[in-house]
């Protein structure tokens, strides 16, 4: 039996004469299509004192254009079913959605409409700023998100591009503008930042054609981005934050790493793997949840990226346990920092991953979001072939390297939040 | 291109073995992977005082080493295929499910022979699952947001053990025993009250003769029989008030709702999707984001109104009549009277004036759509064969969307003037302490 995902992908790449990217990617399980439109337009292009100014914007992108009222978008999307949203990380800004087959040309017009033309009524940058600020005081009571702010600042500093609150602080949004939306659209949405990738029911050109009539006439002058900076080393830092009337404590712990394209990537991501996600949570889970029964949930992830991003190891606890459960913590990350893994440890990796990649492409949504990664990284049309080959060639000796430069307890960020 | 009712309406081998356990095949050759979920008829409604949360402590049990599986090989035996694992309890159901790639499917069901039969429950493990359970417990305290979902569902039901967390309560998690866990895994756990479904790159036949080797042996036994409990009608509005630190103030509002099975239930369906956009009716898949709702009464009411950041609605197809909640989060500076008072006005404008044509029909189409779109990976479409197999019996789900397309404004207006009276609501608030006005 042959499936599509055994033989691989099959995306056609196309770039437009302005510098657009269109992927398109045809899958057959559901008369559905998923279209992501992803800018290079995530909070890390924000300038410094406009803290929020990128999220802001997701926020208000798809409230009106130069050819659709916020009504009009929103009758459109609601009629069709379709699932919309705008969201922003650090780099990207990604629109994406599925609509049923049937309807793939109006939404692909309205999503396209919404990525070239948003005209930022004033009335609705008040409105989703006002929610911003709710959501904002939501997040201070949250445990979770203020353990992982705080270590973010701790491990980045607070003007860095990944240190910064992504959603900004009170201060900063009530400072942001209507013209700061426009001039920020206007130097990030730009043909040549632009990747649309398309996958489902649909057929490859059918997806690029219509694109390029969409896209026709969008011109601008490239952009030149400025350098991540890297970050500083540190020794061990430590803060809390206290949150009254809350059961549970949350801990976040972690290091600053590689970037993406760094040639020990495969050997952080295995090891990564080892210490805090292989089954429950890796060696982490098996200590903190399995051994000690300390906790719901203990795992770590990593994020290289275009900078140095963050390994993030996360665990909420009993307050009572906060100790107990950071000594834990350093042991693992101590011990797997000076021994490195285990022969079968680094095999059972190996295999889980590889393994995993049919899994990770069986939805639409999965497979443009992977293909969104490759081409923000240039990683090849076939990466899906070639992932298998980069994770199989690493050796135990490189990822002994790694955790040996990265797993040093002494070196350590550590944000706890909690009563 | 396959069609909108060709993905909704699978065509699914059926089969009952001898020991009662029955078997749902659904072969789906788009990629390399099998998915095996096994179901079982058992959650939180079945629990006596004093042992709520005894089903999802055993299901955490579930996870911790057989008697040919010791614990130390549990790990890594679905990741060798490069597998995904999990399971949840709910109100209902109890269920484990494994997608891995396809040449994986012996050992996927022969996890699940041993998870039904041969459970160690060793106290050791049973006594560190304990604090892992009350640590779970205490993480969803911290949200206000669920925490007031709990108290709003134990007020709203006097009689029907619906009422009660599926966690458990903290003094029962605390006091139950080895023998409480185990003494309920061995009642509920038999072939006669699961259905186990396989989906993805296989082929039926094969798969039926691997299902008879692997599981046609285990014996079954005498289940429990689920004792109908009707829960006596709501003579008078109840309220609840959580007071706590915090920033933000929360408001839900909750009615008693239609069993899925009771012909109310689409009409109720579709008049959520007008309140509030659909979500469709995959709980495996609900959490992904917002539904499409900009249109929906109550996103223009209140958020495009700036009194709430958010609305939502929930109606989920339980086996006995569970609840139809609204949950806002009001805007800071939003007194919650302010806000209760806003959807008071909308839900009687709707009981008065009924609903229009344009809006059923806008709700059909995204029912619809999210029935497509939530039958997306061989995962999501197993999930949906085991869980209406085991909440609403046989021939439910492929009837989806023609219940769906039957649906008539008349209809909708007349169970929201019927169901949502102000007497038979649930009304929850909660109050920030210490904020900052």
């Amino acid at each position: 039996m042959t499936t599509a995902a055994a033989r691989g992908l099959s995306p056609v790449r196309t770039v437009l004469d302005s510098g657009a990217v269109v992927i398109a990617q045809e899958a057959s399980l559901t008369p559905a299509v998923t279209i992501n439109a992803t800018v290079m337009a995530g909070g890390a292009h924000e300038p410094d004192p406009l803290q929020g100014l990128a999220f802001l914007t997701g926020r208000v992108l798809d409230r009106g254009t130069e050819h659709r009222s916020a009504e009009t978008i929103a009758e459109e999307l609601d009629d069709r079913g379709v699932a919309f949203r705008v969201a922003t990380a650090r780099h990207p800004m990604s629109v994406t959605c599925t609509c049923l087959a049937e309807d793939f040309p109006d939404v692909l017009d309205i999503v396209l409409d919404i990525v070239r033309h948003p005209v930022f009524p004033e009335a609705e940058v008040a409105k989703r700023r006002a929610e911003c600020l709710t959501s904002l005081r939501q997040d201070q009571e949250n445990p979770a998100a203020r353990a992982v702010e705080a270590l973010f600042e701790l491990l980045y500093g607070p003007s860095h591009a990944y240190g910064r609150r992504s959603k900004g602080t009170e201060y900063s949004l009530e400072r942001i503008t209507r013209d700061d939306l426009i001039a920020f659209h206007a130097a990030r949405f730009r043909p040549a930042l632009l990747s649309l990738v398309i996958v489902g029911d649909v057929s490859a050109s059918s997806a690029t054609d219509q694109s390029a009539v969409l896209l026709d006439g969008w011109k601008s002058a490239p952009v030149t981005d400025s350098e991540i900076a890297a970050p500083l080393p540190a020794g061990r830092r430590e803060h809390t934050v206290a949150i009254p009337g809350k059961s549970q404590a949350d801990i976040a712990y972690g290091f600053t790493t590689i970037r993406r394209l760094d040639p020990r990537y495969y050997a952080y991501f295995i090891l990564n793997n080892i210490l805090g996600q292989f089954g429950l949570g890796g060696r982490l889970a098996e200590n903190i949840r399995e051994r000690q029964g300390m906790a719901y949930y203990a795992y770590s992830a990593i994020d290289p990226s275009v900078g140095e991003g963050p390994l993030l190891i996360r665990a909420g606890v009993d307050p009572d346990n906060v100790a107990r459960a950071l000594a834990a913590i350093d042991h693992e990350v101590g011990t797997l920092g000076k021994e490195g893994p285990l022969p079968e440890e680094l095999s059972q990796s190996k295999e889980y991953l590889i393994g995993s990649i049919p899994r990770m492409l069986e939805t639409n949504a999965g497979i443009a979001s992977f293909l969104q990664t490759v081409e923000q990284f240039g990683l090849g049309l076939d990466y899906d072939q070639q992932m298998p080959g980069h994770l199989e060639a690493v050796t135990l000796e490189e990822v002994r390297a790694a955790a040996t430069e990265l797993l040093q307890p002494e070196r350590a960020a550590v944000a706890i939040a909690g009563p | 291109m396959p069609s909108v009712q060709a993905a909704t309406a699978l065509t699914t081998r059926s089969e009952t073995l001898q020991n009662g356990l029955k078997v749902m095949i659904q072969e789906v050759h788009t990629a390399p992977l099998v998915s095996v979920w096994c179901w079982y008829r058992v959650g939180s409604r079945d629990e006596a005082p004093g042992r709520t949360g005894v089903s999802h402590w055993v299901e955490h049990m579930n996870f911790k080493g057989t008697r040919n599986i010791p614990r130390d090989q549990m790990k890594g035996l679905v990741e060798r295929y490069g597998g995904m694992w999990n399971g949840y309890t709910w109100i209902d159901e109890t269920t484990y499910l494994e997608t891995a790639g396809r040449n994986a499917l012996d050992q996927l069901l022969f996890l699940e022979a041993e998870r039904m039969a041969n459970g160690l429950y060793e106290a050791e493990d049973c006594e560190s699952e304990r604090t892992v359970i009350i640590s779970e417990l205490q993480g969803g305290e911290n949200d206000p947001d669920q925490l007031l979902d709990q108290e709003v569902t134990a007020t709203a039901f006097r009689a029907h053990p619906y009422r009660h967390p599926t966690i458990g309560w903290l003094p029962d998690l605390r006091s139950m025993t080895r023998d409480d866990l185990y003494g309920h895994y061995r009642r509920y756990y038999v072939p006669n009250n699961a259905t186990l479904v396989i989906a993805g790159d296989v082929e039926a036949d094969d798969v039926l003769r691997r299902v008879e080797r692997i599981l046609g042996s285990i014996p079954s036994g005498n289940v429990p029989a689920r004792t109908p409990i009707v829960e006596p009608p709501q003579l008078g509005e109840r309220r609840v008030v959580v007071e706590r630190p915090g920033t933000t103030s929360y408001l839900k509002m909750a009615w008693h709702a239609p069993a899925a099975t009771d012909p109310d239930f689409f009409p109720v369906l579709v008049l959520d999707a007008i309140l509030t956009g659909a979500k469709g009716l995959n709980l495996w898949t609900s959490f992904r984001g917002t539904p499409p709702q900009r249109k929906s009464r109550l996103y223009t009411a209140l958020v495009e109104r700036s009194l709430a950041s958010s609305v939502s609605g929930a109606l989920v197809p339980t086996a006995e009549p569970f609840l139809y909640m609204l949950s806002m989060t009001a805007m800071q500076g939003i007194e919650l009277p302010v806000l209760e008072a806003a959807i008071h006005e909308q839900i009687e404008k709707l009981r008065d004036h009924g609903v229009t044509e344009e809006e059923t029909a806008r709700g059909r189409r995204q029912l619809r759509a999210r029935f497509v779109f939530e039958n997306d990976s061989v995962t999501n479409i197993a999930h949906q064969l085991g869980y209406f197999e085991t909440v609403t019996g046989p021939g439910f789900f492929t009837e989806l969307q023609s219940h769906v397309a039957r649906v008539t404004a008349d209809q909708v207006s007349e169970v929201a003037r019927r169901r949502l009276a102000s007497t038979a609501r649930t009304v929850g608030w909660f109050k920030p302490l210490g904020e900052r006005e």
